[in-house]
C-alpha cells in the first residue's frame, strides 16, 4: 500500500473539491452588470402616461437622457405581466413623490408589453407618480443590458450609472442610493432647480 | 516504422490544425426562394452567424439565434442593423459585452485565463499523440 | 398511511444496508464466511424495501394522495395518468427514490448472478454497492424525504414541471438514463472489490466488469439518444444537443466507458494497460456521481437542473468520499496493479486502441474543463463567463472526426502486429468508400472542412467494418461451404464480441451521418402567415390552414394546422405545432411538429399568433437526415446486445505475430484473422 502515492492523488483532487465548495457560495443566476461607473447609454423615449407633479410629462412627448443632465435619474424597467413589478410599484411611486422637489427624475420604461396593457396596469395599481415611457423594440432595454424585469438603474447628475438593482427594489434601497448620489455630487437640497 | 506512426499522427494533427480556421458552425446555405435581393439573404446568414455566438439573457443557455423569446428576436434585429451599418462581428460582440458583461458571449474571449481553456484541448491531443508514439516505441522495442 | 409505510420501509433499509456494509469485512476477517449470506440477504431485503417505497409513491401519485409531500409538490388532478406516473422521476426527491430503486435492483441482480462465486471479490463488490445505496437511503429518510406528511392536506397540486408533460419520451429517457448511470456502479464495485480483495491482477473481475459496463453503456447510449430526441421534439429550436452542463454530465461517463470497452480488450489480450483500464472504470463511476452532483447542487445553471436546496451539500460530501476512497485505494495499490507493457508491433489493433483512448480522453477532459470553466473563471478572475455551443463544437469536433477515422482502421488491423506492407494492404480497400462518400458530399454542396472529413471518414469506416463481415463470411463459405445467411449467423455466434462491436460501430456511423448532415445543411425561415399563405424553405412548402384552440384539464392549447405541399402543390401531409398554456404557469410551452422521412425532417414551430386567430408566425426548419440519428442509436444498442451475450470464453491471447509465418497468396493474410473467427 503506497501511501505516498495515495496522498499525492488526494492532493490533486483537493482543488476540484475546493472548486465545488466555492460553487455553493455563488449564484449562477446573478450576473453583475458592467454598467455601474460608466456613462449611462443615451435614450429617447416616448411618454405613455404623464405622472404627477415635478416629474410629469405630456403623453406623446419624448424624454431624452441628455435633457436630464444635472439630475439624478431613476430608470425602472417594468411590465404588466411581471409579478414582482407589483411589489415594487408603491415603493417607487412613494420615492418619486419624496424626491420630487430634489433634482431627480423617475422614469418607468415599459418592456415587451402593449401600451394598453401598461396603462391598464397603472390604473389598477392606483396610478404611477412618474411618467411611463415606451421602448420600441426594446432598444433601450438592450442598451442597458437588461436580463429581465424588474430592473432599476440610478444615474448620477454627471450622467454615469451609479447603481443597478436586479429584481424588485425597495424604498430603503432607493433612498439610500439616491441620497448618497445627491451628497457625492454636491447637489444642495434646498436650492431651487436652475440655480448652481 | 516511425514514419508510419508519424503519418497517422500527422493525419490527426492536420485535422486539428485545419480546424482552428474552419471549426465554426457553418451557417446554412441560403434557402432557394428567399425574397428578392441576394444581399438580404447574405445578411441573414451573417446575422445568424453572429447571433449564434450571443447568449439569450432570458433563456437557459440558448443563443439568440435559437431562442424564440421576444428579447432574443429583438437582439437579433440589433445585430442585423449593426451588420448592415458596416460593423464587424467583433465590434458587435464587444458592444453586447459592454452592456451585458462577458457572460453574454457563448465563446469566451481569448484573453487572460481564458487562453488556458483554448490551449488545453490542443495540448491534450498533441501531448497525447506524443505520449502514444513514445509508448508504442517503448513497448515494441525488441527485448 | 402510504407515506408512513414507505418511510418506515426506507428507515429499515438504512439499517439493513449499514449491517451489510459492516458485516462484510467482519465476516471475511473472522473467517465466518456464512455471515456473507446475511450480506447477500441484505441486498435482497433492500431491494424489497425500496420496491415497497417506490410502489407506495406511485400509488400515492396515482391516487392523488396530497398528504405526501412529493405528491403535493408535483401531483395534480388535471395531469393525464401517464404523466402522473412518470412524475415519479420528474423532480428531485422522486428522482433520488428512483435512483435508489434502480441501484437496489442492480445490487440484488449482481448477488443473484454471482453470489455463489468463491473468493472475496463478490462480497467486497456487494459491500461497495450497499455502501452507495446506504447514502441514497440516508438521503431518502432525511434531507430528501419525499414522504413527509403534509398538513393540512391540500385539495390539489401544481402538477409536474410543464416542460415534462409534453412528450412520451419523458417516459423513456429518464429510466434508460438511470439504468445506464446507476449501472456504472457495478463495474466500479467490482473494481474496488478486486483491489480490496487483492484480485486486481486476475482476469476474473475484468470479465465480470466488462459485461456489466457494456450493459450500462448501452443503456446510457440509448438514454442520450432518447434525450436528444426529446429535446428535438419538445424544445422547439430544432436542435438536439446544446452542450448544456447536464447534457455534458451524461456525455462524460459515456466517453470514459467507451474508452474502457476498448482498452479492456488490450488488457485481456496482452495483459497490459491494466492500471489505465482500472482508472477508466473507476473514473466512469466518479463522473456519474459528478453528474448527479451538478444536476442537484445548483452551482451551474442549466435547463435540466432540479430545484436546489441543501441537498447539494450532501452530494458534495458523497463526491468527496468517493474520490477519497477510490484515489487512496487505486493510487495506493498502483504498484501491484501495474503490468509491464509489450506490444508485438506498431501496426496493430492495440496501437489503434491507444489512439482511440487518447482522443476519447482528450474530448472528455475538454468537455469537463469547459463545463466547469464558468466556475473556475469566477473563482480566479471574479468574472462570470459563458462556455457554450460554439466553444464545445470548435474544440471537440476535430477529435471526434479523428475517432470516426479510427473506427475504420481498428477493425482492419490485426491483433498482435503485422508488417507495414500488410497493414497498407488491409487499410486500402475501404478507401474506395471514403472516395465515394467524399464525392457525394462535395456533390451535394458540403463546404465545411469538418463536415467533408466527417463524411469521408464515415465512408471509410463503414466499408472497413462491413468488409470484416464479408471477409469472415467468405472464409466460412470456403471452409465449410455454407450459404451466406448460415455463414453470417455462425460467424457472429463464433465471436459475438467482435461482430457485435462492428454493428455498434455502424450505429455510431449512422449517428455521425445524421449529425453532420443536419448541422451542415439545416435551413430555416420564419414568417407570419395568413390562412392560405405559404412558406417555402429548401424546396419544402407549408401552407397555413388555420389557427385553432382547445381546452384541456391542465392547459389551454392553441395550434396551427399546416398542409405540407409537394412541388406540384398537392398535399402530402399535415403539421400541427402548438402552444400550450398551462394554468399553473405564465410561460407557454411550445410543442413543435415534425414530419420525418429517411431523407430528413420538416420541422415547424409556432412562434406567435394573433389573438383572434387571423394569422400565425411560424418557423420552418428543414433538417436533412435527422432520423438517421435515432435509427443509429437503435443499431448501437443492437450491436451491444449481440456483444453482451457471448459464451464467456476468455479472449485468445495473441500468439506469435503472423509476420513470422510464411506469407502465401496475398489473400491469405486477412484470412488468418478469419480463421481465428472460425475457432
Amino acid at each position: 500500500m503506497n501511501w505516498k502515492r495515495s496522498l499525492i492523488a488526494l492532493l490533486a483532487a483537493a482543488p476540484l473539491l475546493a472548486l465545488f465548495a466555492f460553487g455553493f457560495t455563488r449564484n449562477p443566476a446573478e450576473i453583475p452588470s458592467p454598467l455601474p461607473g460608466r456613462p449611462a447609454p443615451p435614450f429617447t423615449l416616448a411618454v405613455l402616461t404623464a405622472g404627477e407633479g415635478a416629474h410629469a410629462r405630456t403623453p406623446g412627448d419624448t424624454i431624452r437622457l441628455s435633457e436630464l443632465a444635472g439630475k439624478v435619474v431613476v430608470v425602472n424597467f417594468w411590465a404588466s405581466w411581471c409579478l414582482p413589478c407589483r411589489t415594487e410599484h408603491n415603493a417607487l411611486s412613494e420615492a418619486a413623490r419624496h424626491y420630487s422637489d430634489k433634482r431627480t427624475q423617475f422614469i418607468g420604461v415599459l418592456y415587451n408589453d402593449s401600451p394598453s396593457a401598461g396603462i391598464r396596469w397603472i390604473g389598477e395599481l392606483g396610478g404611477m407618480s412618474y411618467p411611463a415611457v415606451t421602448d420600441v423594440e426594446s432598444r433601450t432595454a438592450i442598451d442597458y443590458g437588461l436580463y429581465g424585469v424588474p430592473e432599476t438603474f440610478i444615474i448620477d447628475p454627471a450622467g454615469r450609472v451609479a447603481h443597478k438593482h436586479l429584481g424588485p427594489i425597495t424604498g430603503d434601497v432607493l433612498r439610500r442610493v439616491i441620497d448618497s448620489v445627491l451628497v457625492s455630487s454636491g447637489t444642495p437640497d434646498s436650492i431651487a432647480p436652475g440655480a448652481g | 516504422m516511425t514514419r508510419r506512426i508519424a503519418f497517422l499522427g500527422m493525419l490527426a494533427g492536420a485535422a486539428l490544425v485545419a480546424g482552428d480556421s474552419g471549426a465554426q458552425t457553418t451557417p446554412a446555405p441560403p434557402a432557394p426562394n428567399q425574397p428578392s435581393s441576394a444581399t438580404d439573404s447574405a445578411l441573414e446568414v451573417r446575422t445568424s452567424a453572429v447571433a449564434a455566438t450571443l447568449r439569450c439573457p432570458v433563456c437557459q443557455g440558448e443563443s439568440i439565434q435559437d431562442s424564440p423569446s421576444e428579447l432574443a428576436q429583438q437582439m437579433r434585429a440589433v445585430v442585423r442593423e449593426r451588420l448592415r451599418a458596416g460593423e464587424s462581428p467583433e465590434e458587435i460582440k464587444a458592444y453586447f459585452a459592454s452592456r451585458y458583461g462577458e457572460w453574454i458571449l457563448l465563446e469566451p474571449k481569448m484573453t487572460g485565463l481564458n487562453i488556458v481553456l483554448y490551449v488545453l484541448p490542443v495540448v491534450l491531443v498533441v501531448g497525447g499523440l506524443i505520449l502514444v508514439v513514445a509508448l508504442v516505441r517503448k513497448w515494441t522495442r525488441p527485448v | 398511511m402510504t407515506g408512513t409505510i414507505a418511510h418506515s420501509a426506507l428507515l429499515v433499509s438504512v439499517g439493513v444496508l449499514a449491517l451489510g456494509v459492516i458485516l462484510t469485512p467482519v465476516a471475511i476477517r473472522s473467517g465466518r464466511r456464512e455471515w456473507l449470506q446475511l450480506v447477500y440477504g441484505a441486498a435482497y431485503t433492500n431491494f424489497l424495501l425500496v420496491t415497497i417505497a417506490t410502489v407506495a409513491m406511485v400509488y400515492a401519485l396515482v391516487t392523488h394522495d396530497f398528504s405526501v409531500s412529493y405528491v403535493a409538490a408535483v401531483g395534480s388532478r388535471a395531469t393525464p395518468l401517464l404523466f402522473t406516473v412518470i412524475s415519479l422521476w420528474g423532480a428531485l426527491e422522486g428522482s433520488i427514490l428512483f435512483w435508489a430503486w434502480v441501484l437496489a435492483m442492480y445490487a440484488a441482480v449482481v448477488v443473484w448472478l454471482h453470489g455463489r462465486k468463491p473468493g472475496n471479490l463478490v462480497p467486497y463488490a456487494t459491500m461497495t454497492m450497499l455502501a452507495v445505496a446506504a447514502f441514497f437511503a440516508f438521503l431518502l429518510v432525511g434531507p430528501a424525504d419525499p414522504f413527509r406528511p403534509v398538513f393540512p392536506v391540500p385539495a390539489d397540486g401544481p402538477g409536474p414541471n410543464t416542460l415534462l408533460q409534453n412528450h412520451i419520451l419523458m417516459a423513456v429517457h429518464p429510466p434508460l438514463l438511470y439504468l445506464g448511470y446507476v449501472g456504472m456502479t457495478v463495474p466500479f464495485a467490482f473494481a474496488i472489490g478486486a483491489i480490496v480483495s487483492n484480485e486486481a491482477t486476475s482476469n476474473d473481475w475484468t470479465l465480470l466488469s466488462r459485461r456489466w459496463m457494456l450493459a450500462s453503456w448501452s443503456f446510457l447510449t440509448a438514454a442520450i439518444i432518447a434525450g436528444m430526441w426529446w429535446s428535438y421534439e419538445v424544445l422547439g429550436w430544432g436542435g438536439y444537443w446544446a452542450w448544456d452542463p447536464v447534457e455534458n454530465a451524461s456525455f462524460l461517463p459515456w466517453l470514459t466507458a467507451t474508452a474502457y470497452l476498448h482498452s479492456v480488450m488490450v488488457q485481456e489480450r496482452r495483459n497490459m494497460l491494466r492500471l489505465w483500464t482500472l482508472n477508466l472504470c473507476v473514473a466512469t463511476f466518479v463522473l456519474t456521481i459528478l453528474g448527479t452532483f451538478l444536476t442537484r447542487s445548483g452551482i451551474l445553471s442549466s435547463v435540466h437542473a432540479f430545484t436546489t436546496g441543501t441537498i447539494g451539500y450532501y452530494f458534495l460530501a458523497l463526491i468527496a468520499l468517493v474520490l477519497t476512497v477510490t484515489l487512496v485505494l487505486v493510487a495506493g495499490h498502483s504498484d501491484r496493479i501495474r503490468t509491464p507493457g509489450k506490444l508485438g508491433g506498431a501496426a496493430s489493433r492495440e496501437t489503434v486502441f491507444l489512439l482511440n483512448n487518447l482522443f476519447l480522453t482528450a474530448v472528455m477532459l475538454t468537455v469537463l474543463v469547459g463545463t466547469l470553466y464558468p466556475l473556475i473563471a469566477e473563482a480566479i478572475r471574479g468574472v462570470k463567463v459563458s462556455v457554450g455551443e460554439p466553444f464545445f463544437n470548435r474544440m471537440t469536433i476535430p477529435a471526434m472526426v479523428a475517432l470516426i477515422f479510427l473506427m475504420g482502421v481498428g477493425p482492419s488491423l490485426p491483433w498482435g502486429s503485422t508488417t507495414w506492407a500488410d497493414a497498407r494492404k488491409r487499410l486500402a480497400p475501404p478507401l474506395a468508400g471514403a472516395l465515394i462518400m467524399a464525392a457525394i458530399a462535395i456533390a451535394v454542396g458540403t463546404r465545411s472542412i469538418y463536415a467533408l472529413l466527417a463524411f469521408t471518414f464515415v465512408g471509410y469506416a463503414a466499408v472497413g467494418n462491413l468488409r470484416e463481415y464479408w471477409i469472415g463470411m467468405r472464409a466460412r463459405r470456403r471452409a465449410h461451404g455454407e450459404s451466406w445467411p448460415t455463414a453470417l449467423t455462425r460467424l457472429v455466434r463464433g465471436n459475438r464480441r467482435r461482430y457485435g462491436g462492428y454493428v455498434a460501430h455502424i450505429g455510431i456511423l449512422l449517428v455521425a451521418i445524421g449529425v453532420t448532415a443536419s448541422s451542415a445543411f439545416r435551413t430555416e425561415r420564419e414568417a407570419t402567415l395568413l390562412p392560405g399563405e405559404t412558406l417555402t424553405v429548401s424546396g419544402k412548402t407549408v401552407r397555413l390552414k388555420g389557427v385553432w384552440g382547445r381546452e384541456e384539464p391542465q392547459r389551454s392549447v392553441i395550434g396551427a394546422t399546416l398542409d405540407i405541399l409537394d412541388r406540384d402543390g398537392r398535399v402530402t401531409g399535415t403539421l400541427e405545432p402548438r402552444m400550450n398554456f398551462y394554468h399553473v404557469s405564465d410561460q407557454p410551452v411550445p410543442t413543435p411538429d415534425v414530419k420525418s422521412s429517411i431523407r430528413g425532417d420538416v420541422y415547424v414551430n409556432l412562434m406567435a399568433f394573433e389573438a383572434n386567430g387571423a394569422n400565425a408566425t411560424i418557423k420552418l426548419i428543414v433538417e436533412p437526415l435527422v432520423p438517421w440519428i435515432w435509427f443509429g442509436g437503435l443499431v448501437i444498442v443492437i450491436g451491444s446486445i449481440i456483444g453482451m451475450f457471448h459464451s464467456g470464453r476468455r479472449a485468445v491471447p495473441v500468439r506469435k505475430p503472423p509476420a513470422a509465418a510464411p506469407l502465401a497468396a496475398p489473400d491469405a493474410e486477412p484470412e488468418q484473422e478469419a480463421v481465428e473467427a472460425l475457432t
